[in-house]
């Protein structure tokens, strides 16, 4: 395929059910009513020259170049803002417009440097191709005149760069900023001739001012203006191939846009159902780390950790790998192996994964990252809606007219889909959060939050509840939803438990933390506003009452009637890229793909049918499980593709000591992670960009992921764990990941219709895809819930036993921040980090001077896990007795804090509530300088003495 | 086996226990929640050290369980049934 832009119809698409016909230039087309006569032209084939348009953005009309002559109409009005009539004759190519436009580029370009054939964009510029189209060929005005040809260029993103004096002050930049980001960062200060493109006050920069680096402007801008940094590195792409963003669970595709083996720039690509042409910093430029010179490309094995790493060849790692595992299996019995698979990888991998362990090793016990974060999601939606997903699309926020965000940052942690929210609230829709601390959302330009209720940590369940309790009293519930949908007598039975006096908010308020009459008020609004949706992320599952949390919120939907069509429903944001997918496709010990247990028969008929293996009934260890047995000498080898637990997961000294009690840990990864650390064999792992594969965002979309270039390591991770496979015996030849797909479908009920045909042909498909669904399942239970009834649960506040007292007086609780992700492995090796360069702990200006602490000082971080230290921010985003911290760096070690609580029902740890003290504190602790000392010794390659800088 | 395991094991439970005291029948949702998600060898671990720092609905949970009187899903998240259903 050679390289060619997306096509661009000038003005958006429009929804409308009545169609109009009009003829362009003699072509007949039918189009909804409201389409403009740039986009009908465009669809027919045909191109009106035009600059300030661009169908991700409203119509602007400012150029007048796309100038049109209507039959029966006077003068030549602008096709991008003219809609079209039944009926109407439209010429859009005549001798007379012909010379208006050819008038109108000239200005354009008498004010535009002639460097051309140097330009970056040469061959890939709007303003060129439009100058072309509309058949200029001198310019009579010369640059003797004032112009913008001296102005300075602002390079100070490490992504892209502006250079004002191309700029033709079209504003496509500043529409795309505050239309598709929201952001508003941009600006066209001045008028007329004077006008220019600014981002915030005079003295800002793109890099100091509010822009978030989204790139939206750069995709909008039709010259070389407002250009990646990339494209004048290494020129103009030549081809390009659509896949998915690696990172969050939003999903956002893109269009991998490459010249040879090297990536030149990712674009979103418009056709995609999750972005809808838009992305973040990190989907769109954090993409460095794929060739970051520390990525390890080579096998690696060694007897015992105080070893330095020895490079082998992959059969050598393999056979050692395999030798191990035997040798345990035969000494200790199969339980005491397992693994772990990644969310991270797609599902093809970390379906082969738990297979290899379930039918290789020979146990169930295989778990995966999503434990930590999405565990009680599955657990509360599966009881109270009977299936473990979230219910909607994520277009359905167009139809929202309240929206209820709960433990969530979308802006920060779902940054595109929080885009998305935000344009819906612009237009109006009423806001309430739920968070501890006030994030971005409460307040963003052209966005206030009805209610903010910023509860104490740890007390979800009993606002929830709270809120459940003015519903019900109030008789705000929809008692004819619920006398259809629901069971009638667990909602009576769950109707009385909360409207007890001690759920009420007034009886609740000195627990929770905030004013009962603003719980009264969230709760009308909920119940009354509307088309109520509710958004909820890790702030609800990770918690000891995680999964009551999100039965909690089912309930509050159920009681509404807000399930079941588009504007409503119960929608978790997943963390990471393919957590939905991960949890699909049988990575928990105690179920199969598709959420089936593992006691059940039929089920395991099935599986050993199709493997020609015994499946164990009985569930295995999940991952603190397998830690404790680990540190019991009961469990003994672990192959971990893609997740670096020991600095993701809980109470750190934990982890490392139950690593280090382990006799073989396979480490699969892309880098010398911290769990390496304690690793004896080392598989080099692939780029989402090096292979092929599917992942699963938040909204069941199943999407395709492709490989744009080889794997710098030889195989994609799917080939590594069938070489393993092999090597331990077991007969498997997939030659492509769509073998793999086929193998799921024949085995999930939810995934029979899924095939990689069907994926390249539609783009993606919205599991459950059977019979009943054949064309996948945008919105669940639409005409009922999918399975029985809708069932009311009681959830009882009990408190957390992790609570305050004299040696820990504040509660810390935990979050992530846009430019960086999770554990920061790919994006601290991207220029990412200029907006993030340590973790920094967030307290209220009063908690700090009781201490005596400023800004930037740095601060001692101690709970009754351990301490760790970090540096200051005085900040009122935290309320009194409340603190805060990110976790993506290695130094800072924030889980060295986290305690080993977890959910009841799931044990997802317990994250977000660990009580903590603050003091004054001049540098690292003890345990952070031994755990570097340990880490630096740990990674040692043997022949890279001194070339290996430590990793952090 | 370590001290710390089982400890952590009890915790467990009777974490369980506190968040099923609300339902219809308390010892038999524990009793299934625990059969349901804990491997055998975690179960006997339990049953081992006795009723000591259990709540009395684990303490007849784990009675029930150590009898082998296992008792059918009580809730839709531990049903066999729903795993197997078209909606996953
Ligand atoms: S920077 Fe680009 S998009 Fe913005 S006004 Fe200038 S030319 Fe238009
Ligand atoms: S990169 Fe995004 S946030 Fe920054 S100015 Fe451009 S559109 Fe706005
Ligand atoms: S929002 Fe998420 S999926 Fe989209 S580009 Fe950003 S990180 Fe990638
Ligand atoms: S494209 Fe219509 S006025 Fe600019």
């Amino acid at each position: 395929m050679g390289y060619e832009r997306q096509a661009d119809f000038g003005t958006p698409e429009v929804r409308s059910d009545t169609q109009v016909t009009c003829s362009i230039d003699g072509r007949e087309v039918i189009v909804p009513v409201g389409t403009t006569v740039m986009r009908a032209a465009a669809l027919t084939g045909g191109s009106i020259p035009k600059l300030c348009a661009t169908d991700n953005l409203k119509q602007f009309g400012s150029c007048r170049l796309c100038l049109v002559e209507i039959d029966g109409m006077r003068g030549t009005p602008a096709s991008c803002t003219t809609p079209v009539a039944e009926g109407m004759k439209v010429h859009t190519q005549t001798p007379h417009l012909q010379k208006l436009r050819k008038g109108v580029m000239e200005l354009y370009i008498s004010d535009h440097p002639l460097d051309c054939l140097t330009c970056s964009a040469n061959n890939d510029c709007e303003l060129q191709d439009q100058a072309a189209a509309v058949g200029l060929r001198d310019v009579r005005y010369g640059y003797e005149g004032e112009n913008h040809l001296g102005a300075m260029p602002d390079i100070s993103n490490p992504y892209f760069d502006f250079d004002p004096s191309k700029c033709i002050v079209c504003s496509r930049c500043v529409r795309a900023c505050d239309e598709v980001q929201g952001t508003l960062a941009l600006t066209i200060d001045g008028r007329g001739f004077g006008s220019k493109v600014s981002a915030g006050l005079a003295s800002d920069s793109f890099l100091s001012s509010e822009c978030v680096s989204c790139g939206a402007c750069v995709q909008a801008c039709p010259t070389a203006t407002l250009q990646e940094k990339a494209v004048k590195e290494i020129g103009k792409p030549e081809r390009a191939v659509v896949t998915t963003c690696a990172y969050c669970g939003v999903g956002c595709t893109f269009r991998a846009e490459m010249r040879g083996e090297q990536l030149v720039r990712m674009v979103p690509w418009k056709d995609g159902k999750a972005n809808r042409g838009h992305s973040c910093v990190k989907g769109r430029f954090a993409w460095g780390y794929a060739q970051h010179q520390e990525r390890i490309l080579s096998p690696m094995i060694r007897e015992s950790i105080d070893q330095p790493w020895r490079e082998v060849s992959w059969e050598e790692a393999l056979t050692y790998a395999a030798g191990q595992i035997n040798r345990i299996r035969e000494t200790y019995g199969r339980n005491a192996l397992g693994g772990i698979t990644s969310s991270r990888c797609t599902n093809e991998e970390t379906f082969l994964v738990q297979k290899l362990i379930r039918a290789g090793f020979g146990t169930n016990n295989v778990d995966t990252c999503a434990r930590v974060c999405h565990s009680p999601t599955g657990y509360g939606l599966k009881t109270t809606f009977g299936t473990s997903a979230g219910t909607q699309d994520f277009d359905s926020v167009e139809d929202s007219d309240v929206i209820l965000v709960i433990g969530a940052n979308p802006t920060d942690g779902h940054p595109v889909f929080a885009s998305r929210m935000k344009r819906r609230l612009r237009q109006g829709a009423r806001l309430i959060v739920i968070d501890p601390r006030r994030t971005d959302l409460v307040r963003s330009p052209h966005i206030a939050a009805d209610y903010h209720l910023p509860l104490r940590p740890g007390t979800n369940v009993a606002i929830l509840t709270a809120i459940a309790h003015v519903i019900v009293t109030e008789s705000l519930a929809n008692e004819a939803f619920i006398r259809e949908r629901c069971d009638w007598d667990e909602y009576q039975h769950w109707a009385e438990f909360v409207s007890a006096e001690r759920n009420s908010p007034e009886f609740l308020a000195p627990v929770i933390g905030v004013d009962p009459e603003a719980i009264r008020g969230a709760a009308r609004l909920y119940a009354t506003g509307g088309n109520g949706a509710i958004y909820y992320g890790l702030g609800v599952t990770e918690h000891s009452q995680g999964s009551s949390t999100v039965m909690a919120i089912a309930n509050l939907a159920m009681a509404t009637g807000n399930i079941g069509r588009r504007g409503v429903g119960v929608n978790p944001l997943r963390g990471q890229n393919n957590v939905q997918g991960a949890c699909d496709m049988g990575s928990f010990p105690h179920e199969l793909s598709g959420y089936r247990h593992v006691s059940d028969k039929a089920t395991r008929d099935l599986f050993e049918a199709e493997w020609g293996v015994k499946i164990d009934p009985e569930p295995g260890l999940r991952i603190p499980n397998m830690l404790d047995a680990a540190t019991d000498g009961q469990f003994k080898a672990i192959y971990i593709q893609g997740e670096d637990i020991l600095q993701s997961d809980p109470d750190t000294k934990h982890v490392a000591a139950g690593l280090a009690a382990m006799e073989c840990v396979i480490v699969h990864d892309l880098f010398l992670n911290e769990t390496a650390n304690y690793a004896h064999v080392f598989l080099p792992g692939s780029t989402f960009l090096e292979k092929n594969g599917t992942f699963t965002n938040a909204e069941r979309r199943i999407q395709p992921v492709r490989k744009v270039m080889e794997p710098l390591n030889g195989y994609e991770d799917w080939q590594v764990t069938q070489e393993l496979a092999r090597a331990i015996g077991l007969d498997w030849n997939y030659t492509h990941p769509s073998e793999i797909m086929d193998e799921i479908a024949r085995l999930t009920p939810t995934f029979t219709g899924v095939n990689y045909k069907r994926l390249d042909a539609e783009g993606s498909l919205q599991w459950p895809v059977n019979d009943k669904a054949p064309d996948g399942s945008p919105i669940m239970h639409i005409e009922g819930f999918v399975r029985g009834k809708g069932k009311f649960v009681v959830t009882d506040y009990v408190p957390t036993d992790e609570r305050t007292g004299p040696r820990f007086p504040l509660l810390l609780t935990t979050g992530r921040i846009l430019s960086q992700y999770n554990v920061g492995a790919q994006t601290r090796r991207t220029a990412n980090v200029v907006w993030h360069e340590e973790d920094l702990l967030e307290i209220h200006p009063t908690d700090a001077e009781n201490r005596g602490l400023k800004s930037g000082d740095w601060v001692k971080l101690a709970s009754r896990s351990g301490e760790t230290t970090l540096r200051a921010l005085v900040t009122d985003r935290v309320a009194p007795g409340v603190v805060y911290t990110t976790f993506h760096h290695p130094a800072t070690q924030a889980n060295v804090v986290t305690t080993d609580y977890s959910d009841w029902a799931t044990n997802c740890p317990e994250y977000k509530v660990t009580a903590v003290q603050i003091t004054p504190s001049n540098g690292p602790t003890d345990w952070q300088e031994d755990y570097e000392a340990q880490a630096t010794l740990s990674r040692r390659i043997v022949g890279h003495e001194g070339a290996m800088e430590p990793a952090e | 086996m370590s001290g710390h395991t089982v400890e952590k094991l009890a915790y467990m439970a009777n974490q369980i226990a506190r968040n099923l005291v609300h339902d219809d029948k308390p010892v038999m949702a524990v009793a299934d929640h625990i059969v349901s998600f804990w491997t055998p060898r975690m179960i006997d671990m339990l049953i081992a050290q006795g009723s000591a720092g259990l709540d009395p609905v684990a303490v007849e949970a784990m009675a029930r369980v150590a009898d082998g009187r296992i008792p059918p899903p009580q809730t839709r998240a531990t049903d066999p049934a729903v795993h197997g259903s078209d909606a996953g």
